[in-house]
């Protein structure tokens, strides 16, 4: 069984410390990935998304500390590994789509040699002709003229940057790639081609992919099963279809109903209040506080992330009351 | 227009207007150069006054071609600037200006650019050091002494290093470029004369601006390295040697090669005090004894010249910038 599972994350900690108080960034994340599934995470900016995709990868940096659990990427624990490991283990076994900003590639670099680097760093033992060869095949599968491996990241757009991390994403051909907000600062109709080049690729290569953003529509056209995460913790994991049509967690019930939908003509209803302080949460489960239906035992008692049914996980007291 | 047409062009006009202001300065101060030619005349008794003195006069002007309009005078100076014949010196008579401007110049040259470009190079390798949360914390003990050296004035380290070294410890020379006596020539034992000679004032000027370059660096490697691209060379999984070199340096050096440029314009102007100190035989030694002996034509040389420094040190660093910062270059 677990050859079936490409990354298997388990009670996953990461917390920022200052001075003697520590933030719960991550609070307790487990999940798994299967081959050639494409995982959503979504939630508010603070809930813990990017620190999970960077502790990760093990790029999150100070004052953020992994602060315990365990990620087993091809039966090692990549959170375990020596410097020099996980450098190795970088790229070549988990990629990173980053935020579709306009920064991430470098200014002074051909993107060539920026495509390049990736695969001298790991000796894969191809030559200088060889991996040429390669990049410009890899450009024209994410619809880039192989022109663009000589050009220079402020020549290209928005949209060709971000085609080039998807490129430099796959060189390698990982089992897991990340994608933070991938297309986030991307308007609406280069988001949707690059999205539909990203999935592409990620099929074809049947890597699974985490997918971290909070545009919900993105999600659904994308994603296989989604993640929510409030406060740090997991609230929901569901397939995408079960997630949208019959969401178990009230937070997951709130957000649905904040969204437009083409079907049906309603008031959009927001969340009230808003997410709490990481440095003072609330007693027992951190959403209690807007929470509509919640008891007493909400405000006690921290509610795990329980299987409610064969693919469906939810963090609430009250799940299976309501379902 | 083509990027270094335009600077061309750029260089050309900052040279003229250079030279134009060095013909209107002297000329707007009080006096004319023929009175006080003949006031030194009197004052040796040689003038009697009358037809002889207004012959003396027309001489003068007419030699120097003071009788002609102003714009013909500015368009001589200006072919005679343009063609590098900088005129006679007064105190060294009749040695050329030029010729006295290029013997100088290889002192400063070797002293003053080859000090600063080690400080550059040293200074900037160091800075970016010390912004690398991997580096050795070692490092980061230096920062104090950069920050009080670069507050000590050069030529006043210059006379500590003096005192210290050549005159207490009397294990270096007190000044000049070589030993009184030897014949400058191309030999071994006399390049390690100059080097004997030079170790003081390259290092007085090293220690007071290596902390200058350290400083900047550090602080644009900080922004440097929290840029995006930088996280996604580390994703990579590249060395840390590849990111430090390949994308943490590479970047935060172009703003230091700005600075570079007028460092090492300055450097001309700026070797004044230390040569003084040192008794250094270069530009900055020429300026001061022309200034002290009012030698007129070899301060406008010498002006002239160090406004030419700075305008090709600036041209140098505009033609290679593109080749640093490709979004330069349009």
């Amino acid at each position: 069984m677990s050859q079936d599972i490409a990354l298997q994350v388990n009670s996953l900690r990461v917390s920022y410390r200052s001075g003697d108080r520590e933030v719960k960034a991550v609070d307790d994340v487990t999940f798994s990935l299967y081959p050639g599934e494409r995982l959503g995470i979504v939630g508010e900016s603070g809930s813990g998304k990017t620190t999970l995709a960077l502790a990760l990868m093990r790029l999150h940096k100070p004052p953020a500390y992994i602060m315990g659990g365990e990620a087993i990427l091809d039966g090692r624990d990549i959170l375990a590994l020596g410097l020099d490991e996980m450098r190795q283990t970088r790229w070549s076994k988990l990629s990173l789509i980053p935020q579709g900003s306009m920064n991430s590639l470098n200014p002074v670099v051909k993107v060539k040699h920026q495509m390049a680097d990736a695969v001298e760093a790991h000796e894969r033992g191809l030559t200088k002709n060889e991996i040429a060869k390669h990049i410009d095949h890899l450009l024209g599968r994410v619809g880039l003229p192989g022109s663009v491996a000589e050009m220079y990241p402020h020549e290209l757009s928005g949209g060709m940057k971000q085609r080039v991390c998807i490129a430099l994403a796959i060189i390698l051909e990982p089992s897991v790639i990340i994608a933070d907000e991938p297309t986030s600062a991307l308007d609406v109709v280069v988001q949707r081609v690059v999205m539909q080049t990203l999935n592409d690729v990620q099929a074809q290569l049947n890597a699974a992919m985490i997918i971290i953003g909070h545009d919900m529509g993105l999600m659904a056209q994308s994603a296989d099963r989604l993640a929510v995460m409030y406060a740090g913790k997991m609230v929901e994991v569901s397939p995408i279809s079960s997630f949208f049509h019959d969401p178990q967690h009230p937070y997951s019930k709130l957000l649905i109903s904040s969204l437009p939908s083409p079907e049906e003509k309603r008031e959009l209803a927001g969340i009230p209040g808003s997410q709490p302080s990481l440095l003072e949460l609330p007693s027992g489960c951190a959403f209690h506080p807007r929470c509509p239906v919640a008891e007493d035992r909400c405000r006690a008692e921290i509610p795990a992330l329980r299987q409610i049914s064969s693919q469906r996980h939810a963090a609430c007291h009250l799940v299976e009351e309501l379902s | 227009m083509n990027y270094f047409v335009r600077r061309l062009i750029m260089f050309f006009v900052v040279v003229i207007l250079a030279a134009t202001l060095n013909f209107i300065i002297p000329r707007l101060a009080p006096g004319d150069p023929i009175g006080a030619v003949l006031e030194e005349l009197r004052a040796r008794g040689a003038s009697t006054g009358g037809d002889a003195e207004d012959e003396i006069v027309a001489a003068y002007r007419a030699r120097f071609g003071l009788d002609q309009p102003v714009y013909m005078q500015y368009l001589r100076f200006l072919t005679n600037t343009l063609r590098f014949d900088l005129g006679h010196s007064i105190s060294y008579y009749p040695q050329k200006v030029e010729a006295a401007l290029f013997r100088a110049l290889p002192w400063t040259v070797g002293l003053l650019a080859i000090s600063t470009l080690m400080s550059f190079a040293f200074g900037s390798f160091f800075g970016a050091l010390m912004a690398w949360p991997r580096a050795p914390a070692a490092v980061n003990r230096f920062l104090p002494f950069f920050m009080v050296l670069s507050a000590v004035p050069y030529y006043l380290l210059g006379l500590i290093l003096v005192y210290l070294f050549a005159f207490v410890l009397r294990l270096l020379p007190l000044g000049g470029a070589y030993s009184s006596g030897t014949i400058p020539r191309l030999e071994l034992s006399f390049l390690l004369d100059v080097i004997r000679h030079g170790i003081l004032p390259a290092l007085s000027i090293l220690l007071t601006s290596v902390g200058f370059w350290a400083l900047g660096m550090r602080g644009t490697m900080v922004t440097v390295l929290g840029e995006d691209y930088l996280t996604l060379a580390e994703a990579k999984g590249l060395s840390g040697r590849r990111i430090f070199f390949a994308y943490a340096m590479r970047n935060a050096l172009l703003p230091q090669v700005t600075s570079l440029a007028i460092a090492l314009g300055t450097v001309a102007s700026g070797s004044v005090l230390v040569e003084v100190v040192f008794n250094y035989p270069g530009i900055g030694w020429l300026l001061y004894n022309a200034l002290r002996s009012s030698d007129y034509y070899m301060v406008q040389g010498v002006t002239f010249f160090l406004v030419l420094t700075v305008a090709v040190s600036v041209l140098v660093v505009d033609l290679i910038y593109p080749l640093l910062d490709p979004r330069i270059e349009r």
